[in-house]
């Protein structure tokens, strides 16, 4: 059915509402981490039990997006009490149906506990990982079916654009994003009203909006979780925009690493059309305006947006020089806005609540919310949505819990490899978008990564220029080998085999690779670099002068020895290790043989009673 | 119109010029390497940056002028890149004359990285000329970043060459081979002083196609696998 | 090739859609074939060098066809923090093969790639695209054991 008025739209809502309010309602994850530990298998149980139980009709299940905890996956929800089961395998689908549905007996050992006071806690937000959040952008993630385009309609979707469409022009539009105050959640946070006007009164009867979904970063996954889990946020942007700037045409440029994202595209757009959402007359108005997904085909540099461009037209992801920017020539030199996955899904919230409500949330300058993949060394990985200004501290020790003990954070990587890595001393940094640039970093498009004491920096900016290298499209001189003999550089001190020179060479280099590169790949690659220089210089000083690795990390430079006071003599560690090079006998202390050892961990990594020291 | 200054002088240009257009108009020279005024402009090797009112550094070749824009070619942060990127050019390409030369006039005296000839600095002039003079596109850029080459498809000798030697025409690293000393630093000694780099014999040589090889000119420049090779390849991805 | 012909046809003998017909190419044969790539262009009329740029350029493209059971090694950087490295150290033992190689009895490629996005299961390694997450050495051994054991799937014949 073709939705052509707000009242129709208003409707079928009511309706939609009226059919699945009163039901009780399961929620599977289906996030890609859940699915890795088994959600489907959750899933399949529960339609099998459900029947079974005779409960089929009665509760509503649904596979849902990301919930965020990802760490404690396969997770369920159960509505409308809101329990929250984690690590929930196949077999406790029974338990759940015959106590929790059937009888209302909550289980326990399926809840998640409060690391402080211990106890189990039942609902979502009670648990400090969500507590602390404010999911905008996330709000129905988890909640909806993302693969059916009612379930978003119940819960107000397409609203936004039946205003939009049927109240506002195009300018009345533009000014209230401007005012909302929105930047770009992809990296360089320039504001996005700002963006579409620049881009409507470029001159131009063809126009182009874009979603940027490219998303290389590695440690990052918040696109792709939005993608995901709902889709027609992030379309309904797009169609906003389009009206905004004039566009007929849209393009999702999504990754191919991402196959189920484009899958549930896919549909949502298929959705999308059914219901008069895309094609001519949105809405009973004269606008008219549809879109298509293009692969991405592997290449980080292509999230930026003239190599993004570049491969929309089916040439080599290579960037080019700006001036021109896209809004004046983008595809096939047409004018275009070229906006990240986050950044469309904020829109249809801003129209909805007010350009003021979204500009009340977050700090003077960066408005809303943001969302970070919280990954790497600490307790709770996994997404989350936070508004603009909260701490470091708190976004890494009460939401993600802190190191796991006896470990200890050290740093936190933010922006991926254009952005750096800021020390625990500027945890107190409010995360904004000018606050971590001033510190080096940079918001990017939020990835975080949390480092212990046993991460060694000058292995990550080893670890950044390698993938740098290889990902720099290698148009550009500083860059493709600028990226090549920092790598180099860095490598040799992790080997132990550098001097002081060699320190003030990088870092000469990484300005000179910051201030020449053609795009801002080249331009923002040095970071991870020169952060770190300018946060953990002792440790790059440890391996030049005392041929040390303080973190346990850089091979070259450790060993591994048994501690014979721990070791219980358990020949646990004989057989995995490929080169024998441990000897022992039963009950006696165990002894590497260093001049056999490879030095690949794998005795550190059996030893139950840490008897395997790293020096 | 537009109106622009540069090192602090006001020129007014016609819109669609580029900084090295101005530039050049004014008589004022920076080095290229990647730019051919019959080609189009690529801004790959970055020679030509300029440093912008606002700090930034841009390649002239790529950028428009733009009104009240204020440009200075020889600031100390564009000497200083600029230093640098010969540096990292001549680690790659030591046995190149062009390379030598602009090296002794920025008082480029060392190269610090572990030099890997590579006899090519990916300007990508041969390609754009097969592709823009010759409409051959016999040839391409393959791979990326550190893996970058240049080469017909699937290294195979292509269908479409007509062997017109505008490639190696275009070159401007292979056009002459430094002779100098194979000194630790790279830097030719003989560059470092006003004269010629290479003895006056080898000015005229000009032997791009046919007699390559025969006078010995091309080849004296330190030995290394070829490009191709399944041992050059293997020696690369080690590094 | 007649399978070159379908996936040209579905999207017209375009420019544009020369990177998505090369995805398809790719997902068929699980490599890019030189006479597919020749086909490629003389249809879409864009210059075999162009073609040839565009297939060594991307990540998802593969000039070499590939083995048996495709090992995929996460190294995004949650994964290198957590050992990523240490398990394609493990891998090149085990298999004897380097990175972006196949066993010469082609029954394993061996890959790495930069995050999948699936961070909070680091270190994550793909096995014929199922994820293994949180993995170590010792596991990895054992599946690749277990994949060796396993008989590969009897030919369906008629």
């Amino acid at each position: 059915m073709k939705i052509r008025t707000l009242e129709q739209l208003k409707a079928l809502q009511g309706e939609l509402r009226a059919a699945r309010d009163h039901k009780p309602c399961v929620r599977v994850c289906g996030g890609t981490g859940c699915r890795a530990r088994g959600s489907e298998e959750v899933l399949a149980r529960f339609t099998t039990l459900l029947q079974e139980a005779g409960l089929a009709e009665a509760v509503d299940l649904r596979f849902t997006g990301c919930h965020g905890l990802c760490e404690r996956g396969p997770l369920v929800s159960l509505a409308p009490e809101g329990i929250f089961y984690q690590g929930v395998e196949a077999d406790d689908v029974r338990a759940i149906v015959m106590e929790t549905l059937a009888r209302g007996v909550v289980i326990e050992r399926l809840l998640a506990q409060d690391p402080v006071t211990g106890k189990r806690v039942r609902r979502e937000q009670e648990i400090p990982f969500y507590r602390r959040q404010h999911r905008l952008v996330l709000r129905f993630n988890g909640v909806i079916d993302p693969t059916d385009i009612r379930e978003y309609i119940a819960f107000g979707g397409y609203h936004a654009l039946g205003m939009v469409l049927t109240r506002l022009t195009p300018d009345e539009v533009i000014e209230i994003i401007e005012r909302s105050g929105l930047r770009g959640r992809g990296g360089a946070g320039f504001p996005t009203g700002k963006k579409w006007r620049l881009a409507r009164a470029a001159p131009g009867s063809r126009k182009y909006v874009i979603c940027n979904g490219d998303e290389g970063d590695p440690g990052a996954f918040m696109d792709r979780s939005v993608l995901e889990g709902n889709p027609h946020s992030v379309i309904e942007g797009m169609i906003i925009g389009a009206y905004a700037v004039g566009a007929a045409q849209g393009i999702i440029y999504v990754r191919e690493e991402y196959p189920l994202a484009v899958r549930t595209l896919e549909i949502a757009l298929a959705q999308a059309r059914d219901y008069g959402f895309l094609g001519e007359e949105i809405f009973g108005s004269a606008f008219s305006f549809d879109m298509e997904i293009v692969r991405g085909a592997g290449a980080f540099v292509a999230g930026e947006e003239t190599a993004l461009i570049a491969a929309v037209e089916g040439k080599v992801s290579e960037p080019r020089q700006r001036p021109p920017y896209p809004v004046h020539r983008g595809v096939w030199g047409h004018p275009t806005v070229i906006n990240n996955v986050e950044t469309w899904a904020n829109v249809p919230v801003i129209i909805e609540r007010g350009p003021e409500w979204f500009a009340s949330l977050g700090t003077a300058t960066s408005k809303g919310t943001k969302i970070f993949s919280l990954v790497g060394k600490v307790a709770n990985t996994g997404l989350v949505e936070i508004p603009m200004g909260m701490t470091l501290r708190e976004l890494i020790e009460e939401i993600g819990g802190g190191a796991p003990p006896p470990r200890e954070i050290k740093a936190v990587q933010i922006g991926g490899p254009s952005g750096g890595c800021l020390p625990k001393t500027l945890f107190d940094l409010p995360i904004d978008y000018e606050s971590l640039t001033e510190a080096g970093a940079m918001m990017g498009s939020g990835g975080l990564i949390v480092m212990d004491d046993r991460t060694c920096m000058v292995d990550v900016a080893r670890y950044f220029m390698d993938f740098l290298r290889d990902e720099s499209c290698g148009k550009c001189l500083p860059c493709r080998e600028g990226t090549n003999r920092m790598y180099e550089l860095l490598t040799a001190i992790c080997e132990g085999r550098a001097t002081e020179s060699d320190l003030e060479l990088l870092e000469e280099l990484a300005q000179v690779v910051r201030e020449t590169s053609l795009c801002g790949l080249g331009q923002t690659a040095p970071n991870p670099v020169l952060t770190t220089l300018r946060y953990f210089r002792s440790e790059y000083e440890a391996h030049i002068r005392e041929r040390r690795c303080p973190a346990g990390v850089c091979k070259a430079l450790i060993r591994y020895v048994i501690n014979a006071e721990r070791c219980t003599g358990c020949l646990a560690c004989l057989s995995p290790c490929p080169q024998q090079a441990i000897r022992g006998q039963l009950k006696q202390p165990h002894v590497i043989d260093q001049e056999r050892c490879i030095k690949c961990g794998i005795c550190h990594e059996v030893c139950q009673f840490e008897a395997v020291e790293i020096v | 119109m537009t109106r622009l200054y540069i090192n602090g002088i006001e020129v007014d240009l016609e819109e669609g010029t580029t900084l090295l257009e101005a530039v050049e108009h004014l008589g004022i020279e920076i080095p290229t390497l990647c730019f051919h005024p019959g080609l189009s402009a690529y801004g790959a090797c970055r020679l030509c940056v300029v440093e912008l009112g606002d700090g930034r550094l841009v390649s002239a070749c790529t950028y428009p002028v733009q009104e009240g824009l204020q440009v200075r070619t020889h600031s100390p942060r564009v000497l200083r890149a600029r230093r640098m990127l010969i540096e990292l050019l001549l680690s790659i390409c030591p046995g190149s004359k062009r390379l030598q030369d602009l090296a002794a006039e920025h008082q480029v005296e060392r190269v610090r990285f572990s030099v890997r000839d590579e006899r090519c600095i990916l300007c990508g002039l041969c390609v754009r000329m097969c592709a823009e003079q010759m409409m051959a596109h016999a040839i391409g850029f393959v791979n990326r970043g550190y893996r970058r080459r240049i080469t017909t498809p699937f290294d195979l000798t292509s269908d479409v060459c007509r062997r017109c030697g505008g490639c190696l025409y275009i070159c401007p690293v292979c056009e002459l081979r430094c002779q100098g000393p194979e000194a630790p630093s790279v830097v030719c000694g003989s560059c470092m002083t006003p004269a010629p780099t290479c003895p006056p014999v080898y000015e005229d040589l000009a032997c791009y196609m046919g007699a390559a090889g025969e006078c010995g000119t091309c080849v004296r420049g330190p030995r290394t696998p070829d490009r191709r090779s399944p041992d050059f390849t293997r020696r690369r991805e080690s590094v | 090739m007649r399978e070159v012909e379908a996936i040209i046809e579905r999207y017209g003998a375009k420019r544009r859609h020369v990177i998505a017909i090369l995805q398809d190419i790719q997902t068929q044969f699980h490599y890019l074939p030189r006479e597919a790539l020749l086909e490629v262009a003389a249809r879409v009329r864009i210059p075999l060098i162009d073609l040839y740029s565009i297939a060594t350029f991307y990540n998802c493209f593969s000039l070499v066809p590939r083995g048996e059971h495709v090992i995929r090694v996460c190294l995004g950087t949650a994964c290198h923090l957590k050992g990523g490295t240490r398990l394609v150290e493990a891998l090149e033992r085990e298999l004897g093969v380097r990175e972006g190689e196949m066993t010469p009895d082609g029954q394993f490629s061996f890959e790495t790639v930069r995050c999948v996005g699936a961070c909070a299961l680091a270190p994550l390694v793909l096995i014929d695209g199922r994820y293994y997450p949180k993995m170590k050495q010792r596991k990895l051994t054992q599946v690749l054991a277990r994949l060796r054991r396993a008989r590969p799937p009897a030919e369906v014949t008629q």
